[in-house]
């Protein structure tokens, strides 16, 4: 191949770098100090790049040149930083002493409010910014023209990483960010002012990430799903760099950034997946990336739902349930059923999540994996078997289970946020590949005519059949959770020193939850792909680990009902305000927050701590 | 269900009934409004949606004003489909099971019409897709219940085609999003050129994700195949920095370009001052048509929205005439009905007259060809000229190899 050619490439390739350190760089600042990892922080990009390509073409209205261009960029970015100065005051500052679970809930709510506020604020129209004055020219290198403006983004990035090192090693601020980055109780013990330094962390880390924005403005249109996107690459530059290490954000943006610009050669559809499979390498090589270290575990972090001797009344009242489930038919039409059978699969993925989390300790942010493996599974046996519903199902039960299998043996190692970041790693590559290997997953498309057998294609008797299995399923999983299986999970949750004491196998116990939750999540996703007749990528999407997290987190993560409660109130409010509201994704963040703040326990967890206030 | 509305009609014929002395004329005024389902990708493809959706609103009042159809106004369910597959028949379901809707119409991006395709042919209902343009929808995944309005993707391709032959370029680029649209575009561009000019190959081809292009390495790799012809299917976001980096880069430079749609206003609009001129496109030249009646519906539109239209507007108040003739036609609500008034129906259009195809429902409306040219602070279309579907279609033996029926 011809070198001029190549360097192009790399050119290109160390251009994306920069953009994407610039970001990173800030996620990996926030969360160094506050050891929250921030959702939002593609959000904050976001907004950087549609205020730059809201407010530059202004000030070039009103006087063409470089200079209001750069001003305009760097305003921008400023303003992003107000705006994380406000997210800090407003809720992180109320949840640095919360589970991890719900630091990541809550800055995924704010995810949500402001998709919606950008529609609202920018309208739905995608910007593409004017080009920067000066820089309209391109270069020539070796015999190639390049766009200039590239040029100065290569040299934005190690401008930045340049400006924060001195910050960091030369002024007051900076040791204490590097010193809240060691320890963070041995610099409040010292008498440090913590919520002037969490407050100027956040303005920095939104900063870099408005600024990141901003300057994409002259080369990428400022579009609503940039935020999801970019958050994406962000984690993986922040895992695989080390979180919490600037310098190894730059090394890991560097290596990304070239392995895109040549991926698309080699791999001209399988650019996503290529990023992915290289976080999943390197953290099988390094747990904790490049330069990042061993997390100190920190206890009583750990929610879940508390032992409890079985009641009496447990048995009757599931009877009595499952009658007046069976018998809904006889009043509901088909739309009312259509929705049963939805909540009765959510409750279940939801359910199956409780396992991790509620009993295992184990925060998985990325169980979308394997409800879409479950779906994927039984649509490909129909798609490339033809396999009657019979067999596709039990096929994708089993290659959700698979799949949970080998994701959990490497995600054992892990804890924390580290396992949460490997489970979302997880979920995305197998989004990507369902994404982007057309050939086989059919890819944005999907695939479609994932009907029932005939015998139950009928609405009431598909509803049956869906009772009978996910509460069944159900059942069997409240089992294992009484089960001695079960209280061992618990007691490595609690105190992970102490079970390993009395002989607990800790991996070898986790893995089996893992594989357990996976194969019933796996079950739900089948259920879920005949109940629609297609599957899409969005199903192994961060919105579908999400909702399973919001239905817990809505239930009660400290009950056993919670999660079903939780999927059945959030699925039918979902369905009655959706229609009604283009506000919707807003609603449902604010609750997110809400809830989070203000209402941890959840529904059942509320009114079981009534009841218990009140004997 | 069946008993309810068995019901409705003998309460429906009883009051008529009762009152047809008293008041008969306004009678007919009473009854409920036909309702019709819709979805569209209104917050994530706005650019093409909205002016759809001002244009079926536009007819749809046009409609009513008009007395409706049957004796009952017409009334539309509209509703946003996410943009993708599963959002889609979910709330098609809804739209069917809990509105209960007459038909179903809209869509945009081609994947999303291929899975309500699928939907409207298990759950047997008419389902009418405006703007998808993959050939599947009418081709291999076509079904009893599914039509569709706009030129499909070998009809387009193949207007296009003709360009490319006078054009001589024998060293063809292609690229174009990953889904379903660029892929059966493509498709369509590799069948056509194989069997048009059998001396031409083809030297790159890139996919990038749809709504996830990187510009930059996308354009250095189709450069250094040093294609002699370009064929490019972007459209939206991904168009605007395919363009501005391939200006930056001279990679149209000395090139034929055939384009698919971007002569379209949306797509057209936000390029602003760097519309690549030459290239040769499809697309809807609205500041130049001339016909009485076109220029009717172009000044109606003005005067209601305050905007100029784009194609998304003419498509939808097409599609919302088409519809109304439909049910008139067929004298009735019933979906057989309504299969049998659009096979091989006739409709005149404010395009022209369009004949929905009984083998396939394919319609044969047509589009304007023609070359991009910078007009002051936009771009638009010069050279153009409409061409009409019907030479076009994929011929019946094709379409008899492919339909499962």
């Amino acid at each position: 191949m011809d070198p001029s050619f190549l360097a192009v490439q790399a050119l290109s390739g160390f251009a994306s770098a920069s953009s994407l350190f610039i970001t990173a760089c800030g996620l990996t600042l926030v969360f160094g100090v506050t050891r929250i990892v921030n959702f939002a922080h593609g959000s904050l990009y976001m907004i950087g790049a549609y205020t730059g390509a809201t407010l530059v073409p202004r000030l070039l209205e009103w006087s063409y040149g470089p200079v209001p261009f750069w001003a305009g960029i760097l305003a921008s970015a400023v303003i992003v930083g107000l705006i994380g100065i406000l997210i800090e005051v407003l809720l992180l500052r109320r949840i640095y002493g919360a589970p991890e679970l719900f630091q990541l809930l809550a800055t995924f709510g704010v995810v949500l409010v402001v998709q919606d506020l950008v529609v609202h604020v920018f309208g739905p129209q995608d910007i593409l910014g004017p080009r920067a004055p000066g820089l309209r020219a391109p270069v020539e290198i070796l015999g190639r023209r390049f766009p200039s403006y590239e040029l100065v983004l290569i040299a934005a990035g190690p401008v930045v990483l340049g400006l924060v090192w001195l910050l960091l090693r030369k002024t007051r601020f900076g040791v204490l960010v590097r010193a809240a980055t060691q320890d963070r109780e041995m610099v409040s013990a010292l008498g440090v002012n913590q919520a002037l330094l969490f407050t100027g962390t956040l303005f920095l880390g939104a900063f870099l990430a408005g600024l990141g924005g901003a300057l994409q403005v002259p080369r990428v249109a400022a579009n609503t799903g940039m935020d999801l996107s970019v958050i994406a690459e962000c984690f993986v530059v922040t895992v695989v760099g080390g979180m919490g290490s600037v310098p190894g954000a730059f090394l890991a943006a560097l290596v990304i950034g070239q392995l895109q610009a040549f991926g698309i050669l080699i791999f001209p559809k399988s650019t996503l997946v290529v990023v992915f499979l290289l976080m999943a390498a390197v953290l099988v090589v390094r747990p904790y990336g490049f330069f990042g270290r061993p997390e100190i575990i920190g206890g009583g972090h750990a929610v879940g739902i508390v032992s409890r001797a079985p009641s009496r009344a447990t048995l009757p009242l599931t009877v009595a349930l499952m009658i007046l489930l069976a018998a809904l038919p006889l009043v509901a039409d088909a739309y009312l059923l259509k929705v049963a059978i939805e909540i009765l699969v959510f409750g279940l993925f939801a359910f199956s999540l409780q396992l991790l989390i509620g009993v295992g300790g184990l925060v998985s942010f990325g169980h979308a994996a394997f409800f879409g493996l479950g779906a994927y599974g039984a649509a490909l046996a129909v798609k490339w078997f033809g396999a009657p519903m019979e067999a596709a199902l039990p096929l994708g039960l089993v290659l959700a289970a698979l799949g949970a299998a080998l994701i959990g043996a490497f995600v054992v190692r892990l804890s924390g946020i580290y396992l949460a970041m490997l489970t979302l790693a997880a979920a995305q590559i197998l989004y990507a590949v369902a994404f982007q290997w057309v050939d086989v997953t059919g890819g944005d498309n999907g695939i479609v005519g994932v009907w029932p057998s005939p015998w139950a294609n009928e609405r009431t008797v598909y509803y049956l059949v869906t009772l009978v299995l996910t509460a069944g399923a159900a059942l069997a999983l409240m089992r294992i959770i009484d089960a001695p299986f079960g209280y061992s999970l618990r007691a490595m949750r609690d105190s992970e020193a102490r079970a390993e004491a009395i002989g607990l196998h800790i991996r070898r116990h986790r893995w089996l939850a893992f594989t357990l939750a996976g194969a019933a999540a796996g079950l739900t996703g089948g259920l879920y792909a005949f109940s629609r007749g297609s599957v899409d990528p969005t199903l192994l999407g961060i919105p579908t680990s999400v909702d399973a997290l919001t239905m817990l987190l809505l239930g009660g993560i400290q009950t056993i009902t919670g999660p079903l409660v939780g999927a059945g109130v959030l699925h039918a409010l979902r369905d009655q305000i959706m229609p009604l509201t283009d506000y919707w994704r807003l609603l449902l963040g604010l609750a997110i927050i809400a809830m989070v703040l203000i209402f941890p326990r959840g529904l059942v967890g509320t009114v079981q701590h009534w009841r218990e206030v009140r004997a | 269900m069946a008993k309810a509305s068995m019901f409705r009609w003998l309460t429906l014929g009883l009051v008529l009934g009762l009152s047809a002395p008293l008041a008969a004329p306004g009678a007919l005024a009473q009854q409920p409004p036909i309702k019709i389902g819709e979805s569209n990708s209104y917050a994530r493809q706005a650019a093409f949606t909205v002016p759809y959706r001002n244009g079926w609103q536009l007819a749809l009042d046009e409609i009513n004003a008009k007395g409706g159809v049957l004796g009952r106004k017409l009334e539309v369910v509209s509703r946003e489909d996410g943009a993708t597959t599963g959002d889609a028949t979910r709330v098609a379901e809804e739209l069917v099971s809990r509105e209960g809707v007459t038909l179903l119409f809209g869509s945009f991006l081609s994947n999303v019409g291929v899975a309500m395709a699928d939907f409207a042919n298990q759950k047997k209902i008419v389902y009418i897709a405006a703007e998808p343009l993959t050939d599947a929808i009418t081709m291999a995944q076509g079904n009893r219940y599914t039509f569709r309005v706009r030129p499909n993707n070998t009809m387009q391709v193949g207007m296009l085609m003709e360009q490319a032959k006078a054009s001589g370029a024998k060293r063809w680029a292609i690229v174009a999003p990953n889904y379903e649209f660029g892929q059966s575009a493509a498709g369509a561009f590799k069948r056509l050129l194989k069997e048009q000019i059998p001396d031409a190959e083809i030297v790159a081809e890139q996919y990038p994700a749809l709504g996830k292009i990187e510009a930059g390495p996308t354009v250095s790799a189709l450069d250094q195949a040093k294609p002699d012809g370009i064929f490019n299917v972007l459209f939206g976001p991904d168009l605007i920095q395919f363009v501005r980096e391939g200006n930056t880069r001279g990679l149209f430079e000395d090139k034929t370009v055939l384009s698919l749609l971007t002569g379209e206003p949306e797509w057209l609009l936000p390029l602003k001052d760097e519309v690549p001129e030459g290239w040769i496109v499809t697309g809807y030249p609205w500041d130049e048509i001339t016909d009485p009646k076109h220029k009717a519906f172009i000044e109606a539109y003005r005067t209601k929205f305050n905007e100029t239209p784009r194609l998304g507007s003419l498509l939808g108040y097409t599609v919302m005439h088409m519809i109304r003739d439909t049910i008139e036609r067929a004298g009735s609500t019933d979906t057989d009905a309504l299969i049998k008034a659009l096979e091989n129906a006739r409709f005149d259009t404010v395009a022209g007259p369009v004949t929905m195809r009984g083998i396939d429902h394919q319609s044969s409306m047509g589009a304007w060809v023609g070359k991009l040219k910078q007009k002051g602070a936009t771009g638009g279309m010069t050279d153009w000229s409409y061409k009409d579907g019907t030479a076009y279609m994929p011929s019946e033996a094709d379409v008899k190899a492919v339909r499962k029926e």
